[in-house]
């Protein structure tokens, strides 16, 4: 069997998804976000979503999310993208709305926002990339940043006496009655690749079907940030992140308005 | 048709307005002195009858922003606050101004700095007028002095924002958001289609809807030469809109030898000292800007040529004083004085008039 | 006794090296080129050992970049 044998139309499995605009992403290598916008990417192509989507970026490395899927989108201030797409979501019943956020916009700068749109149970979807640090400013402590852990801001490691505990937002998010799905997935794995691909899957079926908010955290490296290589950012997640912030769900219902 | 006459407050006719014009979504936070403006639109339920939206948001920064969503979807879209919350706002009116998009802010001014007091005032018009939030932005700043223009203004607010895609604001004070008067409500208007706003505004986030290009709501540019092009393109904007935009009133100014400027509530009030100082012989006339941006310079400039001495009158220590100065020819030697009241306090008629005197003794 | 055979393309000018691929991939088909460079200075990635490959994609799935396309064949008869 030769390598011309094998590359032939009838035998892709994988490929690009056709949603995923050609621009190159500006993340650094190894970053999750790229990842998980190829699997939005793909999820919205699969529900023939490409043109009821509108997708609300944020403030953080994902500002230029707009630039990599190719869909309509609204690039919104700092942690207010909730409430950007609360507003589009009421006036636009029709669409299908999204936020991407990262750990300091939707939980610490945006954190009402982000209570708020989930209490009042939007028929949005919320993915929530946390990664325990701000990536874009340089790698100071984020809302989620473990304890131990050493930021530009923390060079000692965070002290729970100085900078408080990291929050576990996914959980009070849990709590409220407006949201009908709160996951928490990762990408690190190709097994956690497609249980994370499930889960926006899900969340984007109940956003189409207005069944309430749906929350997909995705606890994510920042290699950059993290300051190892991407094998190893993975493997530290692994064993650090993944005690603070355990996978999988912790709700799945349908909200009763 | 009859004329749909009716009593009411300022805020409540802002409100009755809104729905009339066929906007599209109201966002809003409680805070005093304009919760009639929230409250009546729920009272009014109007996602019942015309499929207006209206949502009391978390706070006055979820509300702008929520604005913002709205309006990238070329949606007809307003909130409403007071001096202390439209601070708040300021950020995200930034965005919208930066993002070029239409929407109406009101302001239905009470005293500051700081939490201050509930009473009226007019101290936030170098916010409105000069920037307020961050960037090389301006508003169109639309200034009522009637319950009727409070309604009236909601219409002209939308529909120049959405002519030049810009925000314009209505700042209102206190007396005029909560005084009563009869008011002809402003006749009522569809909503737009969906299919009309994407012919309408071609930029509008609406999904792609078989659109062969993506919209987006942006205003992030990092290329310097892309981001001046931005910045001079607005500019250009807010040149039509001086050149076109510009609005004020007069009163008794054909054979006035002083001139009182005055906006808003205190332009009233200044009608009636006019009144009174003309039946004791003193010949003065007012000019009132109902555009604050664009400010009628040409209007101050040719009236300053007329008169010995120009009183400005406002609800604060002297902002639009500054603004009449600038209107002044170069050289013009004529005196301008302010009066002021602050803290909630609103003069009567007869302050006014002392004021003048006291300026311009030789006015008598 | 069915035999499976895969093959991936990479976008070489796309990969940024990360190692993910490498990392993710079952039977060491890839690995990263150890001197050249691609033009934006990466050491991408290639296959090493091209006929190792499954075709089973967990190269793609974990890649950020999108620059892995897969192919997989399942013989019958071999």
């Amino acid at each position: 069997m030769t390598r011309e044998d094998i590359i032939k139309d009838e035998n892709k499995v994988y490929s690009r998804p056709r949603l995923l605009l050609d621009a190159t992403m500006h993340y650094c290598p190894g970053c999750s976000h790229g990842v998980v916008h190829k699997l939005v990417a793909e999820v919205l192509e699969e529900l023939g979503m490409e043109d009821t989507a509108i997708g609300v970026a944020p403030v953080g490395c994902a500002v230029f999310a707009y630039n990599y899927i190719d869909i309509d989108w609204i690039e919104a201030a700092h942690g207010r993208a909730p409430a950007v797409a609360t507003a589009v979501s009421r006036l636009q019943p029709d669409n299908v709305v999204f936020t991407y956020q990262g750990d300091g916009d939707l939980a610490a700068i945006g954190t009402a926002e982000t209570i708020h749109a989930c209490t009042r149970g939007e028929n949005i979807m919320i993915i929530f990339i946390n990664n325990g640090i701000y990536g874009m400013t340089g790698g100071q402590m984020a809302p989620t940043t473990l304890e131990g852990m050493k930021t530009s801001t923390t060079p000692y490691g965070r002290r729970a006496d100085i900078n408080g505990f990291p929050v576990k937002i996914s959980d009070i998010v849990a709590m409220l009655d407006g949201t009908c799905y709160v996951t928490r997935q990762a990408v690190h794995t190709p097994a956690a690749v497609r249980s994370a691909r499930k889960a926006i899957r899900q969340a984007l079926i109940n956003t189409r079907e207005k069944r309430g908010t749906s929350f997909v955290e995705i606890v994510s490296t920042c290699s950059s940030g993290w300051k190892l290589s991407p094998v190893k950012a993975n493997k530290w997640m692994e064993e650090n992140m993944f005690a603070k912030y355990p996978l999988g769900d912790i709700k799945n219902t349908e909200v009763k308005k | 048709m009859e004329e749909d006459v009716k009593l009411m407050k300022g805020n409540e006719a802002l409100a009755h307005a809104a729905v009339r014009y066929g906007a599209d979504g109201y966002f809003g936070y409680p805070i005093t002195p304009q919760s009639e403006v929230l409250e009546t639109l729920e009272e009014l339920m109007p996602w019942e009858t015309t499929g207006m939206t209206v949502l009391q948001a978390e706070s006055e920064v979820a509300a702008i922003n929520m604005v913002y969503g709205g309006a990238s979807c070329g949606r007809a879209v307003m909130t409403s606050s007071s001096s202390p919350g439209v601070s708040l706002k300021m950020e995200g009116i930034s965005y919208i101004a930066a993002g070029e998009l239409p929407a109406l802010i009101v302001n239905v001014m009470r005293g500051g700095p700081g939490l201050g007091t509930i009473q009226p005032s007019q101290a936030d018009y170098f916010q409105a007028t000069k920037g307020g939030g961050h960037g090389d932005y301006h508003l169109i700043v639309l200034a009522p002095n009637s319950v009727q223009e409070m309604a009236d203004f909601v219409g002209l607010g939308f529909d120049l924002a959405f002519k030049y895609r810009t925000p314009a604001m209505i700042l209102a004070d206190g007396v005029v958001g909560q005084m009563m008067e009869k008011v002809v409500l402003p006749p009522v208007r569809p909503r737009r289609t969906q299919d009309e706003i994407i012919e309408q505004c071609p930029w509008a986030v609406t999904g792609k809807r078989g659109r062969a290009h993506r919209n987006v709501s942006t205003t992030l540019e990092l290329q310097p030469n892309a981001m001046e092009k931005n910045n001079i393109r607005l500019r250009q904007t807010y040149d039509l809109i001086e050149a076109n935009e510009t609005r004020s009133e007069e009163f008794m100014t054909e054979d006035a030898e002083y001139l009182i400027v005055a906006f808003g509530c205190t332009s009233r009030i200044c009608r009636k000292a006019i009144e009174d100082a003309r039946a004791q012989g003193i010949k003065v006339g007012l000019l009132r800007p109902i555009t604050l941006w664009p400010f009628p310079k040409e209007a101050v400039c040719r009236l300053s040529k007329q008169v010995k001495g120009i009183l400005v009158a406002e609800l604060n220590n002297g902002q639009m004083i500054e603004d009449v100065r600038l209107s002044l020819s170069v050289g013009s030697s004529v005196p301008v004085c302010h009066f002021g009241r602050t803290g909630g306090i609103v003069p009567n008629p007869q302050e006014v008039i002392d004021s003048l005197l006291s300026n311009f003794p030789q006015s008598k | 006794m069915a035999k499976i055979f895969g093959a991936v393309e990479i976008d070489s000018n796309r990969c940024k090296g990360c190692d993910l691929c490498v990392a993710a991939c079952p039977t060491s088909v890839l690995s990263l080129q150890p001197k050249e460079v691609n033009d934006r200075g990466y050491h991408f990635a290639y296959t090493v050992n091209p006929d190792a490959c499954i075709g089973c994609g967990s190269c793609a799935a974990v890649c950020p970049d999108a620059c892995i396309e897969v192919y997989r064949l399942v013989d019958k008869n071999a």
